[in-house]
């Protein structure tokens, strides 16, 4: 294999996506075709109904593509995977085991050793800080505790890529900001693929390597825009706040196509 | 605990408010103790009254159902076929309800996980136990005398029947009711098949097997009574059938008592085996 071809995480090839709503059929998504490189942190932002919770469906492995295809590694994908691991917005936790029993729930299906399991589970439980709370139920925790462990389930698996779909969106203004710092501490260290769908435009901004800007009717990726940004960012720093205002003008002007024309004009 | 935190916050010595409290929390838990208790001795007295009343004796009055009860129990009074057989009995009819309560259960809670997560299954079966469902059990009787003659299988079978439904409709009902996203999440951590019918369809509707447990608990002990009047020498339900039979109607009531006894402590067990299991459901503490 290439060494170029090696470092293609993620590959989506031609897939479209329609559904069936009653007699009519919804076109989702439009052809979709991406790469994305190994260790890419990758922001999807967009409308309500532009299909991109549908394009993340259609990579964790939930939901087929009508036409086209997903390739993780150079191999496509068949459905749900281990390589593959979605962080939900309300978090999807399994309410009856404990903090730790959630997180060695992956390396449990794996037939592990018990000693093994509980390893990985401590070491994951201490990535994301939560050694205290090893013992309690879901329903004992805040919504950011909640995220970070939904955030160590997926990495004590070791998938390769991370899909998160609009995880803070439920979260305060103050445990998003710090859930983020710990997400590109995270990032840093593993250097997992992430794809993270969000509403916020600054989230993407603070976040991510490239943002891809998707319209709807039908859904499709619009704008593919990298950001230079150096890290750590700073939200108030001027540079930051030119990105910002490019990316917003961008996702307006799908949101509304007619009146950004005449203002182009 | 709240208590405790408000005494610490409100330095040595107690405060009026926690008195307050403290005294409020003792008269509520007295109370309820005094209306549980209070409401049946207060049916027991008119009960009384009623028998002297009327001067009836085809109703015995609560002092005759006691001594009754007593010579059921110990023997002694009596001295005849049913003095002192009490424990032979109840164990006769606990075995009969737990056969069928638990073969209800063994087949209901795998049957309706199936139902509940396979939509070919559910497309198959759900009419039929639609249409089966509202027969009554009684209305089983002379078939199950014909199947299993007369005997305590025809009563573990109509315990089975009454106790079927209940599990296999809350257990269905419990999988249905799961949020799709802990599939998804069970199958991209690598959970399939039977793992995941063990590891994440059964605990996800534990809660509401649990109910329907409990459900099915109580129809199997009301069907006891039915499955016995099959002509079975001994139980709680030919008890009080052959007291119906001798016109001993002390021996009714006091069947009907040990029935009511036993149903109600062994629902108390239930509670407790799901508290227990349940410890991680907020919503969950009966």
């Amino acid at each position: 294999m290439a060494d170029a071809d090696r470092m293609t995480r993620l590959a989506i090839r031609g897939v479209t996506k329609r559904f069936a709503a009653g007699d009519e059929e919804i076109e989702a998504l439009a052809r979709v075709d991406l790469t994305i490189q190994e260790g890419e942190f990758v922001c999807l932002i967009g409308a309500s109904g532009c299909g991109k919770s549908t394009l993340l469906r259609i990579v964790a492995g939930f939901e087929e593509p009508s036409t086209g295809e997903v390739q993780v590694n150079g191999m496509p994908i068949t459905g749900p995977g281990r390589d593959r691991g979605m962080v939900f917005q309300d978090y999807a936790l399994f309410p009856w085991m404990t903090v730790k029993q959630n997180i060695g729930f992956g390396p449990r299906q794996r037939s592990l050793a018990r000693g093994e399991i509980e390893e990985i589970s401590s070491e994951f439980v201490r990535l994301v800080g939560l050694e205290k709370f090893a013992d309690r139920y879901p329903s004992q925790l805040s919504g950011g505790m909640k995220q970070r462990v939904a955030i160590a389930r997926v990495l004590a698996n070791n998938a390769s890529i991370l899909l998160m779909d609009e995880p803070f969106g439920a979260l305060d203004a103050l445990t998003r900001e710090q859930l983020q710092n710990e997400l590109l501490q995270i990032w840093a260290r593993t250097r997992v693929t992430v794809i993270f769908i969000t509403h916020s435009v600054e989230e993407a901004v603070m976040l991510a390597d490239r943002v891809l800007v998707m319209s709807a009717g039908p859904g499709r990726i619009a704008n593919d825009v990298p950001i230079d940004l150096p890290r750590p960012r700073d939200v108030s720093s001027p540079e930051f706040n030119e990105v910002r205002r490019d990316l917003a003008r961008r996702l307006t002007s799908h949101i509304a196509p007619g009146r950004t024309l005449e203002s182009a004009h | 605990m709240a208590d405790q935190a408000i005494a610490l916050d409100g330095g040595a010595g107690e405060s009026p408010l926690v008195a307050a409290r403290r005294r409020r929390r003792t008269y509520e838990r007295v109370r309820a103790i005094v209306l549980g208790a209070g409401f049946p001795l207060l049916l027991i007295f008119l009960w009384h009254l009623a028998v002297i009343y009327t001067g009836t004796r085809l109703i015995p009055s609560p002092r005759q159902v006691a001594v009754m009860m007593w010579d059921f129990a110990f023997g002694g009074i009596y001295d005849d076929a049913f003095s002192g057989t009490i424990l032979t009995h109840i164990w006769k009819s606990v075995q009969r309800v737990y056969g069928g309560f638990l073969l209800a259960a063994a087949i209901g809670i795998p049957l309706g996980l199936l139902i509940g997560r396979i939509k070919v299954l559910r497309d198959l079966l759900d009419p039929t136990i639609s249409v089966l469902r509202p027969i009554p059990v009684t209305a089983w009787l002379p078939l199950s005398m014909i199947f299993f003659g007369l005997g305590p299988n025809a009563a573990i079978f109509l315990v089975f029947l009454g106790a079927f439904y209940p599990i296999l409709l809350n257990t269905t009902f419990g999988v249905r009711s799961v949020d799709v996203k802990l599939f998804e999440a069970a199958a991209m951590l690598g959970c399939s098949g039977s793992a995941m019918f063990r590891q994440v369809v059964l605990p996800a509707a534990l809660p509401s097997i649990f109910n329907g447990l409990r459900i099915a608990h109580g129809f199997a002990w009301i069907l006891i009574v039915v499955g016995e009047m099959t002509g079975v020498p001994t139980g709680l339900g030919s008890v009080i059938m052959d007291g119906r039979t001798l016109s001993r109607t002390d021996l009714v009531v006091t069947g009907m008592i040990v029935i009511g006894a036993l149903g109600f402590i062994t629902d108390r067990i239930i509670v407790a085996i799901s508290n227990r299991l349940l410890s991680w459901s907020p919503q969950h503490h009966g």
